[in-house]
C-alpha cells in the first residue's frame, strides 16, 4: 500500500444561485477588482489515504464524494490532485 | 401513540418537541439517542432542529450517518410517519428519505420571524386535520433554508402533491416578499410519496402555546391523532 494525498475541490453546481459568490463578487467589486465577472465559493478536502496505486486511490476518494463529501443534488466535484507523500 | 424524538449532537429543539407531545397532545414521547439502534417501539419520529454536528460539511450530512438513521430508514420504509422539522428537514433530506436539498439562505443571513405558511397537501399523515389552503403562522429560524431541487423534480412533486407548505403573504399568495430564504417555487415543506414523511423548516412545536404567538403548529400533531383513530 502507498500513502496518498488527494485534494477534492467541491463547488455549487453550476446555474444554482450561489449567495456567498455573489457577496463575494460583490466585495471584490467595492475593493476596485472591476474585471471579476463572478466568483464560486466552494470547499477543498484534502485526504491523506492509503491505496494500491494511483487509480484504486482515484475511484475511493470518488466514493467518498458520492457517498458523503459532495450532495448530489447541489454540488459537483472535482479530484483536483493525487500525490504520494 | 408513542412518540420519538431523536438527539443529535448539537440538537437544540429536542426538549421542545419532547413538551410539546407531552403536553400539547398528552402523548407518551421519548428521547432517542443518536448511537442508539432501538427505536424503543415508537409509532411517530421526530427529527428535531438544531445544528448536529456543527453543521459540519453541510447541514444534515454527517447526522445522516448516526446509527439512529439506519432504523429510521427502515421505519420510513415500513410507512412509518416522520417529520424533520428545521435541521431535522435538512437531516430527511442528506439521508434521501426527501427530495432536494436546503442551501444557504438568499440573502445570507439567518432568519428568526413568524412566517405564514399555506397548506398545499393534505394527503400527508401531518396535514390532514388542516382546512385546505389553510394559512398558518408559525417561527422559522435558520440560515440554511433555500429549498432547492432540479426543475424536473420541482415539476414532479407539485404533480404528485408533494409540495406540503409554501410561503405566502397575509393574503395567501406565494410572493418574493414573502419568501424567507429564496427558497425555489417558495417551498417551505415537502413530503415523500406516500405522504408518511414530511419535512418542512418552520417550527410547528414552537407554534402551540398562545404565550408564544401561535397554536397553528398544533393542527400537524393533531392530524397524528387521527392515525390512532383509524
Amino acid at each position: 500500500m502507498t500513502r496518498f494525498t488527494v485534494s477534492v475541490k467541491i463547488v455549487p453546481r453550476h446555474g444554482l444561485l450561489d449567495p456567498q459568490g455573489k457577496a463575494v463578487t460583490d466585495a471584490l467589486h467595492t475593493l476596485g477588482f472591476a474585471s471579476v465577472r463572478d466568483v464560486h465559493v466552494g470547499r477543498l478536502l484534502v485526504i491523506d489515504l492509503e491505496a494500491a496505486d494511483t487509480t484504486a486511490a482515484q475511484a475511493k476518494v470518488r466514493e467518498m464524494c458520492e457517498r458523503l463529501l459532495a450532495n448530489p443534488v447541489t454540488e459537483d466535484f472535482v479530484i483536483a490532485e493525487i500525490a504520494t507523500t | 401513540m408513542k412518540v420519538g424524538v431523536v438527539t443529535f449532537p448539537g440538537s437544540n429543539c429536542d426538549e421542545d418537541a419532547l413538551l410539546a407531545i407531552r403536553e400539547h397532545l398528552h402523548l407518551e414521547a421519548v428521547p432517542l439517542w443518536h448511537k442508539d439502534h432501538d427505536l424503543q417501539g415508537v409509532d411517530v419520529v421526530i427529527l428535531p432542529g438544531g445544528f448536529s454536528y456543527g453543521d459540519y460539511l453541510r447541514a444534515g450530512a454527517i447526522a445522516r450517518f448516526a446509527p439512529i438513521m439506519q432504523e429510521i430508514a427502515a421505519h420510513a420504509k415500513r410507512g412509518g410517519p416522520v417529520i424533520g422539522i428545521c435541521n431535522g428537514f435538512q437531516i430527511a433530506c442528506e439521508a434521501g428519505l426527501l427530495p432536494g436539498a436546503l442551501l444557504r439562505n438568499d440573502h445570507l443571513q439567518f432568519r428568526s420571524m413568524p412566517v405564514t405558511l399555506r397548506v398545499e397537501s393534505r394527503e400527508t399523515v401531518f396535514t390532514r386535520e388542516a382546512s385546505p389552503g389553510a394559512l398558518l403562522t408559525m417561527p422559522i429560524a435558520h440560515g440554511d433554508g433555500r429549498y432547492t431541487a432540479d426543475e424536473a423534480t420541482l415539476d414532479r412533486l407539485e404533480g404528485e402533491g408533494q409540495v406540503v407548505f409554501r410561503y405566502v403573504d397575509a393574503s395567501g399568495h406565494p410572493t418574493a416578499a414573502a419568501n424567507p430564504n429564496g427558497s425555489l417555487r417558495n417551498i417551505a415543506g415537502v413530503c415523500n410519496a406516500t405522504g408518511t414523511v414530511v419535512g418542512l423548516m418552520p417550527h410547528p412545536e414552537r407554534a402551540l402555546d398562545p404565550l408564544l404567538g401561535s397554536t397553528d403548529g398544533l393542527v400537524l400533531f393533531r392530524s397524528l391523532l387521527a392515525l390512532t383513530k383509524a
